[in-house]
């Protein structure tokens, strides 16, 4: 074979071919070479140094396609998250409006509207900060509306601030199987889930705003993924009226979240919930459960290695205010005429009652040192019969957790 | 302009020797994206054909991905010299310098009509493509630099002599014929040059781009070459192209997803496989749902084959479905509600197609109805 000299010959390489008399014409004119600010944008994207900051103007873009950006160090700047709006309402292509798979990753002062599935997603990386960002479906709480509004997925050290998310399918502000969060002083507000934490360590979800959802903050863990999640930290937060009827989809665990419900805790470990002030939420103000109240544990389907059950939960110091007084659920509606009547409330705080029958006696699944707030065990394994109001399982307390820092 | 004065002698210099020359030299360019397809030489439109560099191997896959019922002409092209390593469960190893090029385009008849087919046999000339027959799309370029695979998207211009790069992207409005004579219309999406890396990353840790398509399994096949028929990975051999690998025979081999000779599960795993595997694997971007469709050979652990498995972030994409396989019942599967779907908030895969894969559609269908059990086994 003939040794050709491909790295030196490029140039000369390139300009014989267009010697040759059948050269190139310049392109049609097509959708795809247009100048739109979309072209522009996803171009800034690509060429983006570490170090970078990207300014989009204030002004609302309108996008057909999704964004995306891979390269480490890079800042998205917008005039304000009602000033910069980044609208993908006649989206044709792509799972979210901004996809990232970066570290030090910043992006502040926009908003990312009618996504046809997540707003902003970050796949893998590791400090990323989204501040003063608003994700929001215009047309409302729906079904078929995208599923998460800000989603940090597989991240480490993660700051999600002064943030909004509305109408999000399944969950507003959501922080998937990641390490170090710390979500403050943002807004959820008509989604299913409000802000949520699954399969994640370390995390302080504090002064934050959650109204109007279906459920306001949630704590969760699912089956079969490579991190349990554990140690987070739920406190100063203002959680009410989360009474928004479930749109989701079933099948998405968040489908089964019952409307009404304040703060929920599924099969999450060392969940620490103080200082929040939580009312009126119309199925209970705090649920504590296992996966059996959620999903179903097919040995098919669900590893064995996977632990359903919450431990370590602790709670205290809590303002609690009406609440309870119209659970979403039926069997909770019955349970709670019988035991607390027609203009009675359930209780504070509902526990399932699923407990790790291999643990010791002496493990603590539940503390509360709240005040007046009782504790509901509403006996899911025995199918809600035997509800009891025996708060001696739960004076206890635990050792606080640290604060996050990163 | 000094920059266009070389141009312009170094190419008055070399015209000449190029045009004596009926073949067309592969260029490597190892540091600038040239905004021309032709500049490579991988591939390109003379008179009424397509024509393929010197040297550069055309090949394809014995069950491929679906992109919107594209036809596609795959070419390799490595450094003379040099050598492919063998890799048993990636893509070979190409050395720094190798270029692919996949070039997507659709048949046509003769008015010109574009048509939804599987029938590729009127689509070449010689080992290139016949221009009369076929509409060039666009042309994806893979070179493998010092530092890595990069993708380049070009897309083919209206009077089809050249491709130009455009590395945002582009969306086309398509009209397609379909075998029962009626229409469909969509609009065909070319991927900006970093949703190249949403499926050529195959490990979304090291962000690394790579092939996804020669890989033994899928390479392991007979091709129809300009001197004779002959299985890919054998002529690799042969040429002294390919290193640590003795014969075809030895490597792993995907079916052919069309073979209804072939067991139906040995088909469908190499459509997922192919459409899937490369988010859906252990370190791929969908590791974030533990759901896994790599490598058809390899039997995963309940809990990560999709069997009975609740979904962990579907979202809207659950469809009301509460797991992504249901053995014996596929309308009741999250996957192939998803596979179904043409929303990009619930579709999968995210990116690559505008329409749904009927026939992929309907194997996995099958595949699905023909399964064992149901998901009511408790723990």
């Amino acid at each position: 074979m003939i040794l050709k000299n491909a790295y030196v010959g490029v140039a000369v390489a390139a300009l014989a071919l267009a010697g040759c008399g059948d050269q190139a014409k310049p392109p049609a004119k097509d959708t795809s070479q247009n100048d739109s600010y979309q072209k522009i944008l996803q171009t800034q994207l690509l060429d983006a140094k570490p170090g970078d900051v990207i300014e989009i103007p204030a002004g609302t873009f309108a996008f057909d396609r999704s964004l995306s950006l891979t390269v480490d160090g890079v800042t998205i700047r917008g005039a304000g998250q009602d000033k910069t709006i980044l609208s993908f309402k006649g989206q044709i292509s792509g799972a979210e409006g901004l996809l990232v798979t970066a570290n030090d990753f910043t992006i502040e002062n926009l908003a990312i509207e009618d996504t046809k599935g997540d707003a902003l997603k970050i796949n893998e990386g590791k400090n990323i900060t989204i501040r003063g960002i608003r994700t929001e479906w215009t047309n409302g709480p729906a079904t078929d509306n995208g599923a998460y509004g800000i989603y940090p997925v597989q991240t480490e050290n993660v700051l999600i601030e002064d943030s909004i998310a509305i109408g999000a399918s399944d969950s507003g502000i959501y922080v998937g199987q990641s390490k170090n969060i710390i979500m403050r002083r943002n807004r959820a507000e008509y989604n299913v889930a409000g802000l949520e934490i699954e399969n994640s360590i370390n995390a302080d979800v504090y002064d934050n705003i959650a109204t109007n959802n279906t459920g306001g903050i949630l704590v969760f863990n699912l089956p079969n993924l490579e991190q349990r999640g554990e140690q987070t930290r739920v406190y100063n937060n203002k959680v009410y009226e989360n009474n928004l009827k479930n749109f989701a989809h079933k099948g998405a665990i968040v489908s089964t979240v019952p409307a009404g419900t304040g703060i929920i805790v599924y099969a999450n470990d060392r969940v620490e919930i103080f200082d929040n002030e939580i009312k009126n939420n119309k199925t209970t103000n705090i649920a504590i459960a296992s996966y059996y109240s959620v999903g179903e544990m097919s040995k098919r389907g669900v590893k064995a290695s996977f632990d359903p059950y919450p431990e370590g939960i602790y709670i205290y110091d809590n303002t609690f205010e009406g609440g309870g007084n119209s659970p979403a659920l039926l069997e909770l509606k019955a349970l709670k005429l019988a035991m607390f009547g027609l203009k009675g409330n359930l209780p504070d705080i509902m526990w399932d009652g699923y407990v790790n029958a291999e643990l010791p006696a002496e493990t603590k699944r539940l503390c509360v040192q709240n005040g007046d707030a009782k504790v509901i065990n509403v006996d899911g394994p025995g199918g809600y019969k035997n509800p009891s109001m025996d708060q001696s399982p739960y004076d206890c307390t635990l050792p606080k957790l640290p604060e996050v820092k990163f | 302009m000094s920059c266009c004065k070389q141009w312009l002698i170094l190419g008055a210099l070399s015209s000449l020797a190029a045009c004596s020359n009926p073949g067309q030299t592969v260029t490597p360019f190892m540091d600038d994206n040239p905004q021309n397809l032709s500049d490579w030489g991988m591939v390109m439109a003379k008179g009424r054909a397509l024509t393929l560099g010197e040297d550069a191997m055309p090949y394809d896959l014995n069950t491929p991905l679906y992109t919107d019922t594209a036809h596609k002409l795959r070419v390799v092209w490595i450094p003379p010299g040099k050598k492919a390593k063998y890799r048993e469960e990636r893509a070979l190893d190409f050395p720094v310098g190798s270029v692919i090029a996949k070039t997507f385009y659709y048949p046509k008849d003769s008015t010109g009509t574009l048509l939804r087919t599987l029938d590729y046999s009127h689509d070449f000339a010689g080992e290139g493509l016949n221009l009369n027959t076929v509409r060039l799309v666009e042309t994806r370029v893979l070179i493998h630099r010092e530092k890595g695979w990069v993708a380049l998207p070009y897309i083919w211009n209206a009077d089809q002599s050249d491709a130009v790069l455009e590395r945002t992207g582009g969306a086309i409005p398509i009209h397609l014929k379909k075998q029962d004579g009626t229409g469909q219309d969509f609009t065909y999406v070319i991927p900006n040059a970093n949703q190249c890396a949403g499926c050529h990353a195959p490990n979304a840790t090291t962000r690394k781009i790579e092939p996804i398509g020669p890989a033994p399994r899928h390479l392991n096949k007979m091709y129809a070459y300009q001197d004779g028929e002959e299985n890919q990975l054998d002529r690799l051999i042969r040429l002294g192209r390919l290193d640590g690998l003795t014969a075809a025979t030895a490597a792993p081999q995907n079916a052919n997803w069309l073979d209804e000779g072939a067991p139906l599960d040995k088909r469908a795993r190499a459509y997922l496989d192919i459409n899937c595997g490369h988010c859906h694997n252990p370190h791929g971007a969908a590791d974030t749902s533990a759901f896994y469709l790599d490598r058809p050979e390899h039997q995963y652990p309940a809990g990560n084959t999709g069997l009975c498995k609740p979904p962990v972030a579907a979202g809207q994409g659950t469809g009301g479905h509460s797991f992504d396989i249901v053995p014996g019942d596929a309308e009741n599967s999250i996957l192939v509600y998803r596979m179904a779907s043409n929303n990009p908030g619930v579709m999968m895969p995210e990116l690559g197609r505008s329409t749904v894969d009927k026939e992929g559609l309907k194997l996995v269908s099958d595949w699905i109805n023909a399964m064992d059990g149901d998901c009511t086994n408790p723990q």
